[in-house]
C-alpha cells in the first residue's frame, strides 16, 4: 500500500508535466494554424472550430501512431487471427519499443554518471563508439566464422569496451587534472563522429564491396542477426530490448545494492562527505565514466546490428541529449528511465505518423517534448499550468510576498 | 522611540514561523530576544526589517502602526540592523563604510565629501564611545572592531532602534564584554536596543528585559533580576535542563594521541597550524579554545587525514597517523564528528540507514563479496536510532529531513559506534537546541569515562569550560596556553582567546 502511494507520488510530477506539455503543445498548433489564422476574419467561429479539430486530429494521430490504430485492432480482432492483420495492428508498439532501445540504454548510462554527480553528456560518443566495436565484432565473429550467440556475445563486449573507452578518457581526465567532463564530453562526441565518418569512408575492413567513398559500413544483416523476440517475424523488436530490461535491473542493483554503487551515490550526493567516509574520489569518477559509457556502448553495438544494420555517421540521432533529458525526467533511477525511454519511443514512433497524416511538422513533437522536459525540470510550472496542489498535507500557502522582497 | 510588535503571525509553508508574537521594547531600553534555532527569532526580525510582511500583527512606532513595504522603509522608520554576518567592503576604510549609500556630497557635480564624511564618524563614535579610527582599512580589523563598524553604520542612518541579531559569535569574551559596554552606553543615549541571542547568560548580563520566543510564540517575559539562567533555559526548551555536564573527575592515563610540532597550509597555501605540540591521555577530554578562524578547523582536518600535514608528527597509541588516509585514521580507532555536519558529516539524499554507515559500508557484515547487506544495515541503524534516541519515521528517512539535533545523533552514534580509541569533536553542537546539546555532551563524557582521549574543538567558550578537562587556547595557528580545568577560567581562557597573556 505505502510502495504504491510512493509509486504513485513519484510518477505524479511526470505525468502532469507530460499532461502540461501536451496543452500548451496544443496551443501552439493552434496558434500556428496557418489556414484557420488566414479564414479567422470571414469566419470567426467557423475556423476556430476546424483549428481545435485540427489539434485534435493531429493528437490523434500521434496516439494511433504511437499505440495503433483502434480500427485496425478491430479488424484484426475480427479477421480470427490473421496474422497480417495483426501485424499491422501491432507495429507501432514493436516500433515504439524499438526507438526506445537506444534511449534505454544512454539514458541509464547517463544516470550512473549523474548519480556520481559527474555531468556526462558524451552518451552520443559513447553510443557511436559502442557500435563501432560491435561492428568490428560482427565483422570478425560473424558470417559463420564463430557460433550465432558467442558472436553475439563479443558484439556485445566488443560495444562495451568501445563506450568504456570513449568515456574513460573524460573520466581520466577529471580525476586527474580535474578537467571540466562537460568540455571533454562534448569534444569527444564531435571526435566519434568523425572518426566513424573516416573508418566507415577509408577502411576497407569495415567498408567492403560499397561504392567507393559511400561513408557507410557493409551491409551488417550479413554477418549477424539479431533474433527477434516476437512470434511475428515482420515484427522487428529483437533482443536489445530484453537486454536493455536486464541492464536496466543490473543497473538498479548496482546503484542500490553493491558496494560500490554505494560509494558512487555517496560521492555524487556529497563529495565532501565521501573523502569524509574515505572514498577515493577518483577512483568514484573514472568508475562511473567507465560504467556509463560501457552502457551506452552496449546500446550502440545492439543498435547498429539489430536495428540499423550498417555503421554510418549519424545512426546515433539525438539519443545524446533525449538521453540526457530522459535521465533526468526518469530521476536517475533505472526503472524511472526505462519508463521515460517507451514513452519517448512511442513519442517517436507517433510523431512520424502525425507527420504523414496531418502535416503537422515534426518538429511540433520535438517541441511537446521539449515541453516534457521544461515542465519536469520546473515542478513549479507544471503546478501553476495545471493549478494542482501538489502536497496533499500542506497546510495553505502563505500569501506571496513578492513586493517587500528587495 | 518606543517599538511594538503586535500579534505578528507568519506562516510559511508547513510551518508556522511567527505565532501572534508580541514584543515591545522602550526609548533607552535594551531587549533581549532570546530563542533556540528555529524558534522564531529570525522570521520575526526579518519582519521588522522589512524582508517579509506579516501576515497579521502590527508594527507599532510609538504607538502610530507602520507598514514596511521593504527594507529601506524600515531603514527610515529608524531602524538599524547589525547582522550576524558583518556586510562590510574589506578594501574600503572606516569612514567609507560607515557613509556608504549615504555619501555627503559638495559641489555641482556631487563629488563625495570625503572631509565632511570623516568628521561626521569620528563625531559620531566619540558621541557613542565607539572607538574606531576612521582611516583604517576594513580587511586590517579584527572582528570586534568590524562589528563597531556596523553599529555605526545603523547610527549614521539616524537608527533609534538598534537591532542587533547574534553579535558575540564571532568574539571573544573580552570583546563581548566591550559590546556590552557599548550596549548600555547606546541605551543611556536614548537608543532602543533588540538583542538577539540564545547565550543566557548574555541577556542575564545585558537586557533590562527578557522575552523568550520557543516554536514560534512567546514562551515567556522576565527581567534579569528575576530570571536565573537555569530557569531561563527551561523556558526556552519547555522542559528542566542541565546546564552542566555532571562527570567524575578525570582519570586520565596513559597519552593516547601524542602531536609534535604540526604545521599545516591551509587552501592558499598559508601556514595556520604553526608547530603546534600537544597530548591527549586515555580518559581525559582536551578541550581546544579559539576566536574561528584561527587554525582549529586545519588542525582538526589534518588530525583526521583530510588534510596534508606539513611538518610535524601525529601518532595514536604510538602508531604514526601522519598523513594517513581519512579510512585509515578510522579504522585505527578515530572517531570524527565534523566542524561542519553538512558538508562532511552526512549525504543528505541518502537515508538515516545509509548515513549510518558511511565509514564502515565497506565492512562485514554491512558489506560482503561488494554486495551492501540490507538487513544488517537496516538492523544497525535501527538499534543505533533506539540507543542514541534519534527521532526520524524510520531508518529509511532521508536525514536530510531530520532536524539539526537528530542528523548529529545520527552521526555521533555511528562515530562512537566502532571502537574508539580517539574521540575528535569539532564543534559539536553548533546550532543544536539546549535539550541536543545535553544529550551529546553527555555522550562525549561517557565515551571518556570508557577511556578514550577525547579532543574537543570548540568555539563556544561555555562549552570548552563545562567539558575540558584540560584546556588549550589556540591563536594565529599556535597553542598558545593549555590551561588544567580549575585554572581555566573564563577570563584567562579569553585573554588568551584575543592573543593577550601568554
Amino acid at each position: 500500500m505505502s510502495t504504491l502511494r510512493r509509486i504513485g507520488s513519484e510518477l505524479r510530477v511526470p505525468a502532469l508535466s507530460i499532461l502540461a506539455a501536451f496543452l500548451v503543445g496544443a496551443i501552439l498548433i493552434f496558434l500556428t494554424d496557418v489556414e484557420m489564422l488566414r479564414g479567422l476574419p470571414a469566419d470567426p467561429l467557423g475556423s476556430i472550430s476546424r483549428g481545435i479539430g485540427r489539434v485534435l486530429a493531429s493528437y490523434s494521430a500521434l496516439l494511433r501512431g504511437a499505440f495503433g490504430d483502434p480500427a485496425t485492432y478491430a479488424k484484426a480482432i475480427a479477421s480470427n487471427g490473421d496474422l497480417n492483420l495483426w501485424t499491422r495492428a501491432v507495429r507501432p508498439l514493436s516500433e515504439g519499443l524499438v526507438a526506445s532501445v537506444p534511449l534505454i540504454f544512454v539514458g541509464l548510462g547517463v544516470s550512473v554518471a549523474f548519480r556520481t554527480g559527474i555531468f556526462n553528456i558524451g552518451g552520443a560518443g559513447q553510443f557511436l563508439m559502442g557500435a563501432l566495436g560491435g561492428t568490428i565484432a560482427a565483422l570478425l565473429f560473424g558470417a559463420g566464422v564463430t557460433p550465432v550467440p558467442f558472436a553475439i556475445l563479443m558484439i556485445m563486449l566488443f560495444g562495451i569496451a568501445g563506450g568504456a573507452l570513449w568515456a574513460f578518457i573524460p573520466g581520466f581526465l577529471k580525476a586527474r587534472v580535474g578537467a571540466s567532463e562537460v568540455i571533454t564530453t562534448i569534444m569527444l562526441n564531435t571526435i566519434a563522429g568523425n572518426l566513424i565518418f573516416y573508418l566507415v569512408t577509408n577502411i576497407d575492413f569495415i567498408h567492403r564491396e560499397v561504392g567507393v567513398g559511400q561513408p557507410v559500413s557493409t551491409e551488417l544483416s550479413k554477418f549477424v542477426d539479431l533474433p527477434g523476440i516476437l512470434p511475428i517475424a515482420a515484427l522487428r523488436l529483437d533482443i536489445a530490448f530484453p537486454i536493455a530490461l536486464l541492464t536496466a535491473v543490473a543497473v538498479s542493483f548496482f546503484l542500490f545494492r553493491s558496494t560500490r554503487g554505494y560509494e558512487l551515490r555517496a560521492a555524487g550526493l556529497n563529495l565532501a562527505a565521501a573523502k569524509y567516509a574515505g572514498i577515493a574520489a577518483s577512483g568514484s569518477i573514472i568508475t562511473a565514466m567507465l560504467i556509463s559509457g560501457g552502457i551506452a556502448g552496449l546500446g550502440g553495438a545492439l543498435v547498429v546490428i539489430g536495428d540499423a544494420k550498417q555503421l554510418q555517421p549519424g545512426i546515433e540521432g539525438s539519443v545524446g541529449f533525449t538521453a540526457i533529458a530522459i535521465a533526468l525526467v526518469g530521476r536517475t533511477r533505472p526503472i524511472g528511465v526505462v519508463a521515460t525511454a517507451v514513452v519517448f519511443g512511442f513519442l517517436a514512433q507517433g510523431g512520424r505518423l502525425m507527420q504523414a497524416d496531418t502535416i503537422i511538422p515534426i518538429e511540433m513533437l520535438l517541441f511537446v517534448q521539449a515541453l516534457v522536459i521544461a515542465f519536469i525540470a520546473a515542478p513549479d510550472l507544471t503546478k501553476q499550468v495545471m493549478r494542482i496542489p501538489f502536497r496533499r498535507n500542506a497546510k495553505p500557502a502563505p500569501k506571496p510576498v513578492t513586493k517587500g522582497v528587495a | 522611540m518606543r517599538l511594538e510588535l503586535q500579534k505578528i503571525t507568519k506562516q510559511f509553508p508547513g510551518v508556522l514561523a511567527n505565532d501572534r508574537i508580541s514584543i515591545s521594547v522602550d526609548k533607552g531600553e535594551v531587549l533581549g530576544l532570546l530563542g533556540e534555532n528555529g524558534a522564531g527569532k529570525s522570521t520575526l526580525m526579518n519582519i521588522l526589517s522589512g524582508l517579509y510582511r506579516p501576515d497579521s500583527g502590527k508594527i507599532l512606532i510609538d504607538g502610530k502602526e507602520r507598514i514596511f513595504r521593504d527594507p529601506a522603509q524600515a531603514i527610515d522608520a529608524g531602524i538599524g540592523m547589525v547582522h550576524q554576518h558583518f556586510m562590510l567592503v574589506p578594501v574600503f576604510d572606516v569612514t567609507e563604510s560607515v557613509v556608504l549609500g549615504n555619501e555627503p556630497t559638495k559641489g555641482l557635480l556631487g563629488s563625495f565629501d570625503r572631509a565632511a564624511a570623516r568628521a561626521q564618524v569620528v563625531e559620531l563614535s566619540k558621541k557613542h564611545g565607539l572607538d574606531v579610527d576612521p582611516d583604517a582599512k576594513i580587511e586590517s580589523l579584527p572582528v570586534g572592531v568590524r562589528q563597531r563598524v556596523e553599529i555605526l553604520k545603523a547610527l549614521y542612518r539616524k537608527s533609534d532602534i538598534l537591532v542587533l541579531d547574534e553579535p558575540s559569535a564571532v568574539l571573544t569574551p573580552q570583546e563581548t564584554e566591550e559590546l556590552f559596554g557599548i550596549i548600555r552606553g547606546l541605551a543611556k543615549g536614548g537608543t532602543s536596543v533588540i538583542f538577539i541571542t540564545h547565550k543566557l547568560n548574555e541577556v542575564i548580563a545585558v537586557a533590562d528585559k527578557i522575552t523568550v520566543l520557543r516554536r514560534g510564540a512567546v514562551a515567556g517575559e522576565t527581567t534579569p533580576k528575576k530570571a536565573t539562567a537555569a530557569k531561563l533555559a527551561e523556558m526556552m526548551v519547555g522542559r528542566e535542563v542541565q546546564l552542566t555536564v555532571s562527570r567524575a573527575a578525570s582519570r586520565a592515563a596513559k597519552p593516547l594521541l601524542q602531536v609534535e610540532g604540526l604545521r599545516v597550509l591551509n587552501d592558499a597555501g598559508k601556514l595556520v597550524v604553526n608547530g603546534v605540540t600537544f597530548t591527549v591521555r586515555s580518559g581525559e577530554i582536551l578541550a581546544v579554545a579559539g576566536v574561528q578562524g584561527n587554525g582549529q578547523t586545519e588542525l582538526v582536518e589534518a588530525l583526521t587525514g583530510l588534510r596534508k600535514v606539513d611538518a610535524g608528527s601525529i601518532s595514536l597509541e604510538g602508531e604514526t597517523l601522519t598523513n594517513r588516509s581519512p579510512r585509515e585514521i578510522a579504522t585505527a580507532g578515530v572517531a570524527h564528528i565534523p566542524e561542519d555536519r553538512n558538508r562532511d558529516g552526512m549525504v543528505k539524499g541518502m537515508t538515516v540507514a545509509e548515513n549510518y554507515i558511511l565509514n564502515t559500508y565497506h565492512l562485514a557484515p554491512f558489506s560482503k563479496n561488494g554486495v551492501l547487506n540490507r538487513k544488517e544495515i537496516s538492523a544497525a541503524a535501527e538499534k543505533a536510532v533506539r540507543d542514541y534516541d534519534v527521532r526520524t519515521p524510520s531508518v529509511d528517512t532521508d536525514i536530510g529531513s531530520l532536524s539539526g539535533g537528530n542528523q548529529q545523533k545520527v552521526i555521533v552514534a555511528r562515530e562512537f559506534g566502532r571502537g574508539v580509541k580517539l574521540v575528535i569533536a569539532a564543534q559539536p553542537t553548533r546550532g543544536l537546541d539546549v535539550g541536543s546539546i545535553e544529550y551529546i555532551h553527555r555522550r562525549i563524557v561517557e565515551q571518556r569515562n570508557a577511556g578514550a582521549a577525547v579532543l574537543i574543538v570548540s568555539t563556544e567558550l561555555d562549552e570548552v569550560l563545562a567539558l575540558g578537562d584540560r584546556v588549550a587556547v589556540m591563536y594565529e595557528g599556535r597553542i598558545v596556553g593549555i590551561l588544567e580545568a580549575k585554572s581555566a577560567t573564563r577570563e584567562r581562557v579569553g585573554l588568551l582567546m584575543g592573543g593577550i597573556g601568554k
